[in-house]
């Protein structure tokens, strides 16, 4: 199915579902948690705005994300996984330079999910592109296939796991968006720690909800996403890049 | 006439040939797994339904939560693992552990625990200096 009858048919069932309910008693309510019962709806879209003109020295959403996720290295930096990483760029010009933290960019038309051969890499309805650890095989097609370098591949056996996020040797990973903390109705332990600690430089909500900050702000301010080119329609997008 | 002096005999020696049995069992080759409940309370099916089909549940509410985002408490591994866990060792795994003492019993490999923590989640109260 192309992407333009997808959406058609995306939006059509948004507006048989808004039909459906009363007026002024839709949508609002989709941004807030799901109970467990309630499946991701393809009306949703989460996603990440990075101001990169607050973001400054620190690299406490890094500290966060690998603290929450149980993520933890063995100091070996070329193998190690990386969920989420500080990136310096510099114009070599004029030397201008700038640090940016880059992650799954949770692609709406992720490579990553088109080149893997079991269907491990998948996009869940609500636009968090995850891996299905249970149908990987370790194959790494879709390391080399996302062009943000976003993915780790898991080199070693793993213990001391989070109970919310299982990893294990012989898969790939990267960031899940904190899934398991939307799912509750939380932010994704980077934005805490970031609005928290740090220079309150990221935002996380609903791309596709028209109430919600994220939708407004991108609306009404200057925003763009890395490597735009490829018309991934990522769902991180940055400011002052 | 000797027709019934040899069921005679069959029937005695059937009888000390199970005496004999009774009183000097051959070792099992295998040691019984050791079922350790530490909840006392109902699990989410009945003992013989869980032990038939504990894995079909898992598989099931593994793809939903997986894929759909669905993260009933009732078939989660994570439930499992809650109640039953050993409250000496805090894991399922290990020597007495409620899920490896049976899976070493029958042989049978289970894989959830390269990626998913055995161990008890430890309650809020305790976590909290």
């Amino acid at each position: 199915m192309s992407p333009e009858r997808r959406q058609f048919l995306a939006w059509g069932a948004a507006a048989a579902a808004g039909s459906a309910l009363a007026p002024g008693l839709r949508l609002v309510e989709l941004a807030q948690a799901r109970s467990p019962e309630e499946a991701a709806s393809k009306l949703q879209r989460w996603g990440l705005l990075i101001d990169i003109t607050k973001c400054g020295g620190c690299d406490d959403c890094v500290t966060a994300c690998h603290a929450e996720n149980g993520v933890s290295g063995h100091g070996r930096p070329e193998t190690d996984a990386q969920w989420i990483r500080k990136l310096s760029v510099r114009d070599k010009r004029t030397g201008y330079a700038q640090a940016l933290p880059l992650m799954c960019q949770h692609c709406e038309h992720p490579p990553c999910v088109d080149v893997c051969p079991t269907g491990a890499s998948f996009k869940r309805d609500d636009g968090i592109v995850l891996v299905d650890k249970h149908t990987c095989i370790g194959c790494r097609y879709c390391v080399l296939a996302c062009p943000y370098g976003a993915r780790s591949f898991i080199h070693e056996a793993v213990s001391g796991q989070k109970a919310d996020v299982p990893r294990g040797k012989g898969t790939v990973e990267s960031c899940t968006l904190c899934v398991h903390r939307v799912d509750r109705g939380e932010t994704p332990a980077c934005v805490e720690a970031c609005n928290r600690d740090g220079g309150k430089a990221m935002a996380f909500g609903d791309l596709n909800d028209a109430a919600s900050a994220i939708h407004r702000r991108l609306k009404s301010e200057a925003s763009g996403q890395i490597r735009a080119d490829l018309a991934l329609n990522t769902g991180v997008r940055y400011q002052g890049l | 006439m000797t027709r019934i002096a040899a069921a005679a005999i069959l029937a005695a020696s059937l009888v000390l040939a199970v005496a004999a049995d009774a009183q000097q069992a051959p070792p099992a080759r295998v040691a019984a797994p050791v079922i350790k409940i530490e909840k006392g309370e109902a699990c989410v099916a009945p003992a013989d339904e869980m032990r038939r089909n504990h894995m079909k549940m898992l598989l099931h509410q593994r793809d939903r939560t997986m894929r759909q985002g669905l993260r009933e408490p009732q078939h989660s591994l994570k439930g499992c693992v809650e109640c039953h866990a050993s409250r000496d060792t805090g894991s399922v795994l290990g020597k007495e552990g409620f899920c490896s003492s049976c899976h070493e019993y029958t042989a049978v490999k289970i894989d959830c625990f390269q990626c998913h923590t055995p161990l008890r989640q430890a309650p809020a109260a305790a976590r909290r200096p």
